[in-house]
């Protein structure tokens, strides 16, 4: 069997059926991610248990058990999940030597449903960032060109996928953080409407925005990926208890009548890259083709929502990270006596040295919106535009089934090009942070690629809890691009 | 909204807000934020722009109920795992500076 090109479904049914046996396939993988990472820097750690687990599996073929529908597949986990008994980080040096006592609710379903855990995958520190270059252990590299950027926070996550290091990989995204590195790796990621995944065991950093989701090779990989990680958890009360569709069962790439909306502000706007620009046209005029309806449609508050969404992330993001002290866990300056020491020295020095720049920078930033005196003008007000955001878009999906958009506006960037100019970095956002902010759905399906050989995706968004709509507009481009099934080589 | 001129962070509020985040900054950090925070807020500003009259602040984006469980007793972690990675520990307690 051909690992590489197999379906999540084809290694388990495989795995199942004792055609191959799971520690044959982790092992295969293993072996693979070993030796491609000291050039992508993908893992920030693998899993010693990985082999024990499969054997597991195995052991559960063979006394006649079914593990479930990921029987012996192996997953790079985001460090942004707790991982029983192994290291999570989030890429900081503040949790360089965490080890969490339980698992994410996402991990716990994904092992209950036969999945190996393979390791951990690099990100920006806390998930903060758009190029994955705010890791305390180093970028991640583009696969399709090592000098770029394979995008960010899940970089890690696309960049392993990209290259078959894993048949799968969990993400996060607060602002894009799963579609953008998606997008710039070639592969496919979703976002499920705010509250279908628990969140429970995902290290938090903007809670009103968070979301996890998959990355896979294909739109059908992702809709098995999601229903399994999808559903209600009495360990987050913001996770939704609408029930879980089999996604994966009712895909279907018709497009008739079918009604694509374009956002006006998205596109008139001008500053997209020409060969994205080319990519969104195709996308279209070939939806059009297999019979879907074109729409024009507008959010005009799109204009506002990346200082929104920073305002909000930045806020949430000094409140949730004040859990870092120094005390419970995670890293404590070395202290030559605590006898004379001042508690907020303490903290501070703690702090000062756990947390890289970007991670201090929004710290600094959510702190002051929330000060006494800038809270109304900053925070509420946010909340306030927000509301307003979310109830236009709820009107524009009244006119359309999904909207599509560029993921980005140009193919990964350099790295280094962008890291010095905070500002300018944010901006990557423009096209992502709206879904978080209004808590849609939202996915990535790679459509083309740039001249340079750069991959490009599309972006599709649906109404509330409406992924069956944006994952069969999926499944349609993905059966037009070409695109599925390939693996960078490096 | 603050007025845009009278926003630009000085090097004094930026002290001021790291005493708040408790957060040790070095002078080139201390100098950096500076110029990027008063940035990214004059950038923030934009949103005063929206009429927000009498509009309840969005938090959560989806309708979320309250939900309530039984108040029962069920074993969670034991303090040994807790505890185990506390970076110092006395016995069973973490060990902190003097706070009284």
């Amino acid at each position: 069997m051909d690992l590489i090109k197999a379906s999540l479904a084809e290694i388990s049914q495989a795995v199942r059926t004792k055609k191959i046996s799971a520690l044959e396939v982790t092992k295969f993988f293993l072996e693979r991610s070993k030796k491609l990472n000291p050039t992508l820097n993908a893992f920030i750690c693998f899993d010693e248990t990985a082999e024990l687990q499969a054997t597991a599996i195995d052991q559960k073929i063979y006394q006649g058990e079914n593990p479930g529908p990921l029987a012996g597949v192996p997953w790079g986990i985001k460090d942004m999940f707790c991982t029983k008994g192994l290291k999570t980080t989030a890429a900081s040096k503040i949790l360089e030597n965490f080890i969490p006592p339980y698992d994410a609710t996402v991990v716990s379903q994904l092992k209950k449903n036969g999945a190996v855990i393979l390791g951990k995958l690099n990100q920006d520190e806390f998930a903060m960032g758009s190029s994955n270059e705010n890791s305390y252990f180093g970028a991640v590299k583009n696969p399709w060109n090592l000098n770029c950027v394979p995008g960010g926070s899940s970089g890690g996550s696309a960049a392993a996928l990209a290259t078959r290091m894993v048949p799968a990989s969990t993400g996060t995204d607060t602002g894009g953080s799963i579609r953008q590195p998606a997008n710039f790796c070639g592969v496919v990621g979703i976002k499920p409407t705010y509250g279908r995944i628990s969140r429970y065991g995902i290290i938090a950093y903007a809670s009103s925005l968070d979301q996890a989701g998959p990355l896979t090779n294909s739109v059908t990989d992702a809709a098995l990926a999601l229903e399994l990680m999808c559903g209600k958890d009495m360990k987050d009360a913001t996770c939704s208890s609408q029930p879980v569709p089999e996604w994966s069962k009712n895909l279907n790439s018709s497009m008739k009548s079918v009604r694509v909306g374009v956002l006006k502000e998205y596109m008139q706007d001008g500053g997209l890259h020409a060969d994205v620009q080319k990519t969104v046209e195709k996308s279209l005029s070939e939806l059009k083709a297999l019979g879907a309806e074109i729409i024009e449609v507008s959010v005009p508050l799109t204009k506002y929502a990346v200082p929104m969404y920073y305002l909000i992330a930045a806020s949430e993001a000094s409140s949730n990270l004040s859990r870092y002290d120094g005390v419970r866990y995670g890293h404590r300056s070395n202290f030559q006596s605590l006898a004379n020491l001042e508690l907020g020295e303490f903290y501070s020095k703690t702090r000062g040295e756990g947390f890289g720049e970007e991670v201090k920078r929004r710290i600094m930033l959510g702190t002051y919106c929330l000060s006494s005196g800038y809270y109304e003008a900053y925070y509420n007000k946010a909340g306030q535009v927000r509301r307003l955001l979310r109830d236009q878009f709820i009107a524009a999906f009244n006119q359309c089934d999904v909207i599509l958009s560029p993921v980005t506006a140009a193919p990964a960037f350099q790295l280094q090009e962008r890291i010095s100019d905070p500002l300018q970095m944010y901006l990557n956002d423009i096209f992502t942070v709206s879904t978080n902010l209004a808590g849609l759905p939202g996915m990535s399906v790679p459509f083309g690629f740039s001249e340079k050989k750069l991959p490009i995706g599309i972006q599709l968004m649906a109404a509330h809890f409406q992924e069956q709509k944006m994952l069969n507009v999926g499944l349609a481009l993905e059966s037009i691009s070409g695109m599925k099934g390939l693996v960078a080589n490096v | 909204m603050p007025d845009t001129k009278t926003s630009k962070l000085s090097t004094t509020e930026i002290t001021h807000i790291a005493k708040l985040a408790r957060l040790d900054l070095s002078a080139n950090e201390t100098t950096n934020y500076s110029l990027q925070l008063s940035k990214a807020l004059d950038y923030f500003e934009q949103i005063s722009q929206v009429e927000t009259l009498g509009i309840v602040p969005l938090v959560t984006p989806t309708e979320i109920e309250n939900i309530l469980r039984k108040d029962e007793v069920y074993k969670e972690l034991s303090s040994e795992e807790i505890l185990k990675n506390a970076p110092h520990k006395t016995g069973h307690l973490f060990t902190v500076p003097p706070v009284v």
